[in-house]
């Protein structure tokens, strides 16, 4: 805009684009986000024949009895891997003063390893041959040692354990990064007040770090979801294990396999857009500040 | 107040304080200048253990920082440090960012607090941005508040890091005003600045720190106006 003031009276820099310029008619019909009108005839027409087509009906009814056994698995498993990966993750990067005692720096540097070993451990194996390792080597080992039954941690127990072992390395990650992108200063702020470590860590540096974790934290809470199907392996009883089981029984791969894929996709794209409202709410509250 | 002997300090390979002695009494104001990457920044730095000194000792009324016993927080608590970038916490409102530690390291109760809160912004001329986000301030305001939220723990001493150096120049005064006033109230105070004019008015003393290593002291003016030594000369040359 500054360049046309110097331009003589009438002429245009026409074919230059300003972004600060409103888009005219012309060009809205670009930016129009057609993929949701697409996204929503797939999943539209596959929740019709899932739905509503005779053909279907066997299989949604074995199917979605799994529904509720997906949602549990997933809100078990987030929970618990949150937990750990909060854990993890503060103990990665757990650091003590230069003036801290001994056993607090031998905690620390303890702190700082074993997590580290853990997280690399995890994120260097694939997580189908992880969930099998965990679920019937690691798990049975770990009740045996402890002379109970074997049965006493049943298959539902055994997955979510697993996948929470393996999210929660994950999100130990999520967590390390949130908290490292703050800035130093931030630290150093709250100690030359007189805050301990500890007291700055959580009244200064995690409500801040909350902000960057809560959008990535958001995909792994899908990522779980999805990744329950992988439990199906261990005849837990979700929807893809249904649905392997009546497919083979009935030979309705069709049917089985679109109820299936209906159900996962809805399952994802509501969670996906409660995830977008809240991250929409929390960049409106964080107007005013920063 | 604060007693230096020998402080070395080391990150890595780069030896950034060489031998630093320095003694500050209680009530004088000492200024800090030299090139940038001299070393004085660290120097100031280690007198609140933000820095650990890889030789010395550093004592803040009579408390030896660098002995294991020592409870740090305690000593931080004591000594303000107001910083370069001013380091308000985003996520508190001005309010929230003076009370923090009065609640949390002094147990001082709400109410308590927001009054000390309030007092102290009358102080630093800013009563009414109470309830502001520090975004929602100028970097001059800003830094008010830094130095409000430090002079809220009742410091022995005061630490300044540059505290102007990232204000757009019109700020510059309002913030210097403030620091002078203090210095007329008798606080013991620390600075590194650019800021001659600050010097000259405030301080008791112009310390001029060129590779890790006390160049040269005492009264500014005296120091400004006949330095001794040739690398001070070309300092002042430089930045005057």
């Amino acid at each position: 805009m500054a360049r046309a003031a110097g331009a003589p009276e009438g002429h245009r820099f026409e074919g230059i684009a300003h972004p600060e310029k409103p888009l005219d008619a012309d060009s809205r019909w670009e930016t129009f986000p057609y993929w949701i009108l697409i996204l929503a005839g797939i999943v539209g027409y596959l929740g019709y024949l899932a739905l509503f087509n005779e053909a279907y009906e066997i299989a949604w009814e074995r199917i979605s009895e799994g529904i509720w056994m997906t949602i549990r698995i997933t809100l078990w498993a987030f929970a618990i891997s949150l937990s750990l990966g909060v854990v993890l993750g503060l103990g990665r990067i757990a650091e003590a003063d230069h003036t801290a005692s001994a056993p607090v720096r031998l905690a620390a540097t303890l702190g700082r390893n074993l997590s580290r070993t853990y997280i690399e451990f995890v994120r260097g194996v694939p997580i189908l041959p992880l969930i099998f390792f965990l679920a019937l080597v690691i798990i049975p080992d770990v009740t045996d040692w402890l002379g109970v039954s074997r049965q006493t941690v049943d298959e539902f127990w055994r997955g979510v354990i697993a996948l929470s072992i393996i999210y929660g390395a994950y999100i130990a990650e999520v967590i390390r990064g949130g908290v490292q992108g703050i800035p130093k200063g931030q630290m150093e702020a709250g100690r030359s007040v007189g805050l301990s470590r500890l007291q700055t860590m959580r009244s200064v540096i995690l409500p801040q770090a909350m902000r960057s974790i809560i959008p990535p934290l958001g995909n792994d809470f899908i990522a779980i979801l999805k990744d329950s199907s992988l439990l199906s392996v261990l005849a837990v009883a979700d929807v893809t294990r249904l649905a392997r089981q009546y497919s083979s029984g009935s030979f309705k791969f069709r049917e089985s396999y679109v109820v299936l894929v209906f159900i996962y996709v809805t399952l994802v794209l509501f969670l996906s857009f409660l995830l977008t409202k809240l991250e929409e709410r929390m960049t409106r509250d964080r107007k005013g500040e920063r | 107040m604060i007693r230096v002997r020998g402080l070395e300090k080391s990150f890595g390979d780069v030896h950034a304080v060489r031998g630093v002695d320095l003694d500050v009494a209680a009530g004088e104001v000492v200024v800090i200048v030299g090139p940038s990457g001299c070393g004085k920044s660290t120097i100031l730095r280690c007198l609140n253990g933000l820095e650990r000194a890889t030789r010395g000792t550093v004592e803040i009324d009579g408390v030896d920082l660098s002995d294991r016993t020592t409870d740090i927080d305690s000593v931080r608590a004591e000594t303000g440090m107001v910083f370069q970038q001013f380091n308000l916490f985003p996520h508190l409102t001005v309010e929230g960012n003076i009370t923090l530690a009065l609640r949390k390291v002094l147990g001082k109760d709400k109410a308590e607090a927001a009054l000390i809160a309030r007092q102290q912004l009358e102080k630093v001329g800013i009563p009414e941005k109470v309830d502001a986000y520090p975004r929602q301030l100028s970097g001059g305001q800003q830094q008010r508040v830094a130095i409000a939220r430090s002079l809220a723990m009742n410091p022995k001493v005061m630490l300044f890091d540059e505290p102007t150096s990232a204000l757009d120049p019109e700020m510059i005064k309002e913030v210097l005003d403030v620091m002078l006033a203090l210095a007329e109230q008798g606080m013991t105070m620390v600075v590194v600045t650019h800021e001659m004019g600050f010097a000259r008015a405030a301080a008791d003393r112009l310390i001029f720190v060129d590779h890790g290593r006390i160049v040269e002291q005492g009264d500014p003016t005296e120091v400004f106006e006949n330095p001794t030594e040739e690398r001070t000369r070309a300092f002042f040359d430089q930045i005057l």
